[in-house]
């Protein structure tokens, strides 16, 4: 009994040591990947460039607020986690910060006072990210964003996500290697490999997470990346695979709608909207073009016989074109709600009207994001070569929540749509969340 | 209590089709513009969003969109003789209120003028004789020519995005066009829409008569479509509510979904809305204008606005009046002639007949505010003027533009206008009938003009504008002419019966019935500066940094709808603001 007793008191001293340890020894911080000469600068507007290719400024600034002043709330499945200040006020921002310390919180979520950062701050992909970049982004911080004295909301989870130490362990397990080396030769596919899994973080909300909530892969060799996430409501569609959201586009057609915020076939919606507004409608063209064919390189090419539009009146358009009486309530709210836009093809129009055939909104498992779509609508981020924030309304005051299932429904299955059905209660969890 | 604020490069007076073309020219050019819009704020959603504005009620009878007389009328008389009195309630024409101006609610028929309605006077007189002119009839030539607009209706076109087939592509005539147009650089940027079947019939029958039908061009949209600026356009679904309201479907041309999203992103471009007006502010010298002053209805407060250029870009009628209230050329005076301000007032000579098939399904409610086939064998181009006693000419077209329950029902004369017997006409008629207008010219008289009234006021303490019109028997002949022709056609098409209605003899203009809001003239347009308002560039001939655009610039009324032209001259004078002006700021001419 006694040896017992001394094992467990040992064990729980033990514990306790490596407790402290993980809370107050050091965290060895990732080295720059790249050595570069100490003189190095970044050329002009190179650090702007590299801030607009991780997005730094949509989640960094507040609806209405000042560039990077941060205090954006962003619902994440452990709680709101509120944006620092990453201007560089030395009170509030991140002004003091030396190039080692930006370098941390980019590779190894951690702040220079060894606070661990809630992944919301993507660093499982912007330890990816190259040292060139990551020195003009600072440089950028640190000399051309105008410094702006703002406290932002703490950040206070529920126990036990408030013991930002777990995080540590929680990293231990989460973060791949540092630095980025591409899978192939060809430059082109490796800036587009690069920009997808460093800067671009896109892993983030289109690969789905894992037990621990670490996204499940984060590179091209990963199975499960960018098989598709979720994100506030949303539906972050898989872009690879049989469900492949950009299955049978083109690689114009995934710069088109990076650039500009739609395409063809579809519109942005969602987060992804703010992700065009702040981040992808200011990529080069080459670098859009990497990223695409990066993209598309990751779906298997269709069969010759499918790639070629299938022109066949399809069941759905015969039934919607002969306006019985006696067709049923969700192919009847389609021509009173829908069919003005979106037509009885469900083709609609090319960059103005998205198709909602194969539409990955429509079809997702999760009916969330197309619910909200029709309840609340949607508005296309102004973008240099597409300005007109193309705006559908919401139908939430039109339709009750039978309605909207039937209506759900009746997308989810038309035009060769072979998702599930949609049930009022989750019409009513939507409505409710919207409110 | 007026305040001041920091002065700005530009101040644009109304933020419709040509406020919003010169915004964004000028924009372009890195010049601090604020454009000034006395209406609300209107956009796609929610102002036009479906289901709200397929509302009859609403925006076609209580012109929900339109300018409200309390807060903007004029005075109406037919001749120097009458006292003008209040037009208290719209009727014969509906300026547009709001963002984006007239250009939310029109049907969208947009045209070219034939290549001699620009020098219409030199015309007469060269092959007719002066003698051809009748006493009192003031028409003008405008100082431009068909070939130097042509690209500047070719930008127009391609911008807001006109489904049309054209009739001669420099000189080429192009089989299913209009052979009678002008020259013109290249085609319509889209197909024109689909047929109808009154057009359809029309276009058979008109065709077998050996004349030249062809399918009007049209800013309902016939497909997908980008425009220079990236705006966008979807294709028109034929819902049959274009006239009156906002377009629901991205498929109309208008400032909201050709300009105004692209204009927004410039920094140095801002605007205003609830803002009216109130006068331009000219140097002591009136040499130049120094700016405006306009009513901020948010704050209830006369603000004065400075700027180096003004631009009038409201409505013609509203153009007019702040020209005249703010000394912007000599008031015209029909006794003497002379002045030019107000001078010229012109309108639309318009007729038609309707027929009634009892066994031929029209499908009205299926519409596109413009989709339809007109006929330009009558076009003013096109007659012996000595030979028919007049001077002008119209299109003659048919096409159904709506299906709509309160207004889009024809019914045969004598039927009843309420109860059983009404119900039974609705019953047996509705989709029934089809219809075979004359769109005609309508020219200028030294007796119809625009002045400031004497006796009443608006809400500002400003005298309300007089209008001065009546019908004239030159204009009477001629639409008498066109009755002659589109009956003959209706004979030919073997309806069960038709009826017309065309102005004859004595008509004498009523503002009761809505009849088009095609009001031009006022501030002409010219090469002389004792019988026009404005230069060939529409430049204020006394005060060289103020501009007026829209169809105030018509010396006399086209025989098409306006905002074609309209549109090319805001282009042509952007244009000659942007290369000429700006360097260095004098009179054009």
């Amino acid at each position: 009994m006694r040896t017992f007793l001394k094992i467990v008191g040992g064990l729980v001293v033990l514990g306790i040591v490596v407790l402290l340890a993980i809370i107050f020894v050091p965290v060895q911080r990732t080295p720059a990947q790249t050595a570069l000469a100490a003189d190095w600068q970044p050329q002009e507007g190179h650090g702007e460039y590299a801030m607009r290719l991780s997005d730094c400024m949509a989640c960094h600034t507040e609806e209405g607020g000042e560039p990077f002043a941060g205090n954006r709330a962003i619902e994440s499945p452990l709680g709101t986690i509120y944006s620092t200040n990453i201007t560089p006020d030395d009170e509030t921002g991140i002004g003091g910060w030396s190039l080692a310390d930006f370098r941390a919180a980019l590779y190894d979520g951690v702040r220079p006072d060894g606070t661990h950062l809630y992944p919301a701050m993507p660093y499982e992909n912007f330890r990816h990210i190259g040292e060139e970049d990551l020195r003009a982004m600072y440089d950028y911080f640190m000399t051309e964003v105008p410094p702006v004295r703002q406290e932002v909301e703490e950040t206070s989870l529920t126990f036990p996500f408030n013991q930002r130490w777990g995080l540590r362990l929680w990293k231990w397990v989460a973060l791949d290697d540092a630095g980025f080396t591409p899978d192939t030769d060809d430059p082109v596919l490796a800036r587009g490999q690069y920009l997808v899994e460093g800067p671009g973080h896109c892993a983030a909300c289109h690969s789905p997470r894992n037990m621990v909530m670490a996204q499940a892969g984060t590179g091209a060799g990963d199975d499960a990346f960018l098989m598709g996430g979720e994100v506030a409501g949303w539906t972050a569609p898989p872009l690879r695979g049989p469900q492949s959201a950009i299955r049978g586009w083109t690689e114009a057609d995934v710069a088109m709608i990076l650039g500009t915020g739609r395409n063809a076939h579809a519109a942005l919606n969602g987060e992804m909207q703010l992700v065009a507004r702040d981040s992808t409608q200011y990529f080069t063209e080459d670098d859009l073009q990497a990223v695409a064919r990066f993209l598309i390189g990751l779906n298997e090419p269709l069969d010759p016989a499918a790639e070629t539009r299938d022109d066949r009146v399809t069941e759905t358009e015969q039934l919607l074109a002969s306006a019985t009486p006696d067709m049923d309530l969700g192919a009847r709210l389609y021509l009173d709600n829908c069919n003005a836009c979106h037509f009885v093809d469900g083709r609609g129009a090319d960059e103005v009207f998205p198709e909602l055939a194969g539409n990955s909104l429509v079809t997702a498992e999760s009916p969330r994001g197309l619910l909200t779509m029709i309840l609340g609508g949607s508005q296309l981020p102004s973008t240099a070569l597409r300005p007109y924030r193309l705006r559908m309304p919401g139908f939430a005051h039109r339709l009750d929540d039978d309605e909207v299932a039937a209506l759900a429904s009746f997308l989810r299955s038309a035009w060769g749509n072979a998702a599930a059905e949609v049930d009022a209660g989750t019409v009513a969890d939507v409505r409710d969340a919207q409110l | 209590m007026a305040r001041t604020d920091p002065k700005k490069d530009v101040v644009i007076v109304g933020l419709g089709w040509t406020g919003s073309i010169m915004g964004i020219e000028l924009a372009k050019e890195g010049l601090e513009i604020l454009a000034l819009e006395r209406g609300p704020e209107r956009s796609t959603v929610p102002d036009f969003q479906y289901p709200n504005v397929i509302d009859e009620l609403k925006y076609g009878i209580r012109f929900g969109f339109m300018q409200k007389p309390r807060n903007s009328t004029i005075t109406v008389r037919r001749n120097v003789d009458e006292t003008a009195l209040p037009m208290r309630k719209l009727g014969s024409f509906l300026p547009g209120d709001g963002v984006g101006g007239a250009g939310i609610h029109w049907n969208g028929q947009t045209w070219r003028p034939m290549a001699n309605e620009y020098n219409l006077r030199s015309y007469v007189i060269e092959n007719f004789g002066e003698d051809a002119i009748p006493d009192g009839m003031t028409i003008q030539d405008w100082g431009v020519t068909a070939e130097e607009l042509e690209p500047y209706y070719d930008r127009f076109e391609y911008m807001a995005g006109i489904a049309g087939q054209a009739g001669n592509i420099q000189g080429e005539i192009i089989p299913g066009g209009n052979p009678f147009e002008a020259p013109r650089s290249r085609d319509y940027p889209m197909p024109p829409l689909p047929e109808q079947t009154d057009s359809r019939m029309f276009r058979e029958v008109a065709g077998q008569m050996g004349y030249h039908p062809f399918p009007r061009p049209s800013a309902n949209a016939s497909i997908a479509y980008t425009n220079e600026y990236g705006m966008q356009l979807g294709p028109c679904n034929f819902c049959g509510f274009c006239e009156r309201y906002g377009c629901l479907n991205y498929s109309k041309s208008s400032p909201q979904t050709c300009i105004l999203d692209a204009l927004r992103r410039y920094d140095n471009f801002s605007y205003r809305v609830n803002s009216e007006v109130l006068r331009v502010d000219l140097a002591v010298d009136g040499r130049t204008a120094t700016g405006v002053t306009y009513w901020d209805e948010e704050a209830q407060e006369e603000v004065i606005q400075p700027a180096d250029l003004v631009i009038l870009a409201a409505y013609q009628l509203h153009n007019v009046h702040l020209m005249l209230l703010s000394g912007i050329g000599e008031p015209y005076n029909p006794a003497s002639g002379e002045g030019v301000t107000g001078k010229n007032y012109s309108y639309q000579m318009n007729g038609g007949t309707t027929l009634f098939y009892r066994d031929v399904e029209f499908n009205p409610f299926a519409a596109a505010g413009s989709s339809g086939v007109s006929i330009d064998d009558f076009a003013i181009n096109q007659i012996d003027f000595g030979a028919e006693g007049f001077i002008g000419g119209s299109y003659i077209t048919a096409g159904l533009s709506n299906g709509q329950p309160i207004r889009g029902i024809s019914l045969p004369r004598g039927t009843p206008s309420w109860g059983a017997g009404w119900k039974q006409g609705i019953g047996e008629y509705y989709g029934h009938a089809m219809s075979i207008g004359s769109h005609g010219s309508n020219l200028s008289y030294q007796d119809c003009y625009l002045d400031l009234d004497p006796n009443y006021t608006d809400r500002h303490g400003r005298p309300l504008m007089r209008m001065t019109f009546d019908w004239k028997p030159n204009d009477i002949r001629m639409t008498q002419f066109m009755r002659a022709r589109i009956e003959e056609i209706a004979q030919e098409m073997g309806a069960d019966s038709w009826q017309s209605s065309f102005k004859s003899e004595g008509a004498r203009y009523d503002i009761r019935p809505y009849q088009t809001t095609h009001n031009v003239g006022g501030a002409i347009m010219g090469t002389d500066p004792n019988t026009s308002a404005v230069n060939r560039y529409l430049q204020a001939w006394g005060q060289h940094n103020v501009f007026v655009l829209g169809a105030g610039a018509f010396p006399q009324n086209i025989q098409y709808n306006p905002t074609g032209a309209v549109g090319a001259l805001a282009y042509w004078a952007a244009e000659a603001i942007v290369n000429d002006y700006l360097p260095n700021p004098r009179p054009l001419v």
